[in-house]
């Protein structure tokens, strides 16, 4: 397992800086936006790796809803925390990217932008839901807001087929054309941010597991101790 | 501000985030050690 890990930190190192390289580097300049486009290379793999956590949290909140099983609901934790992370990267970078393409840092009232913000904010909740709550039944109502909080996932993404928006069209069936080099750059981010995203969470997944077991093992102390 | 700024600002801020992130895992870890040497005790 530990091997396993190594491997995937080393993998993962190497993918990201031959993908900053190219990011940097390799993509070609895009014509009206110059240097600052390349912004998307961080901001759009960023939001493709978070629907992708959000979407593991969603079915691992309903197979815990189903059998109960305690790994699934880390794993439904492990996903929501790791996806935060990225959608954060999505918050911050989509104003830096807006300033100088649109000339301010928000488009308030913009439908993508709200809708990424809530999403932010509903898995921000179920953090603090799990983190704050000492009720047994937390897990359950945190796996039912997940799946609540998942409906908001296809609303981000097709928000800009249905609504006027100032956010360009998606890159994946959104009928706009993407240079094959940029694809090229795009795909080579992704999977960085992918294998950044896996390592992470199969780290936190398991301080999660060490850190449930250390707390039975305290419990159990504490009832051996009282019964003395 | 040239764009330049704009794009070196939102790489510095993805690696931020996820630096602070790693930042708060290393310390569960710390945390959850200190524990286990405490039951060990």
């Amino acid at each position: 397992m530990k091997r396993g890990i190594s491997i995937l930190a080393v993998v993962t190192a190497l993918l990201l800086s031959f993908a900053l390289y190219e990011a940097l580097i390799g993509a070609p300049t895009e014509r009206t936006m110059g240097d600052v486009q390349r912004i998307f290379y961080y901001h759009v793999p960023s939001a493709w790796t978070a629907f992708l956590l959000f979407l593991i949290n969603f079915i691992a909140s309903i197979v815990y809803l189903i059998r109960r099983n305690p790994k699934t609901d880390i794993l439904a934790l492990v996903s929501a925390e790791v996806g935060v992370v990225f959608c954060t990267v999505v918050i911050v970078t989509g104003p830096i990217w807006a300033r100088p393409v649109w000339g301010i840092w928000w488009a308030a009232g913009d439908i993508r932008l709200t809708t990424t913000l809530v999403l932010w904010l509903i898995y921000i909740s179920y953090l603090v839901l799990r983190r704050f709550s000492t009720s047994g039944q937390t897990p359950v109502i945190a796996a039912v807001l997940a799946i609540f909080g998942a409906l908001d996932v296809p609303l981000v993404y097709f928000s800009i087929w249905f609504f006027r928006t100032q956010h360009p069209s998606p890159v994946i069936g959104g009928g706009g054309s993407l240079d094959p080099r940029m694809a090229h750059v795009l795909l080579i981010n992704w999977a960085a941010f992918l294998c950044l995203a896996w390592l992470v969470s199969w780290t936190r997944y398991r301080l999660e597991v060490v850190k449930r077991e250390v707390e039975e093992a305290q419990a159990l102390e504490s009832l051996l101790e009282g019964s003395r | 501000m040239n764009s330049m700024h704009y794009l070196y600002a939102a790489y510095i801020a993805t690696w931020a985030i996820h630096g602070t992130y790693l930042v708060i895992l290393a310390r569960k870890y710390k945390k959850v050690r200190r524990e286990m040497e405490s039951l060990r005790k």
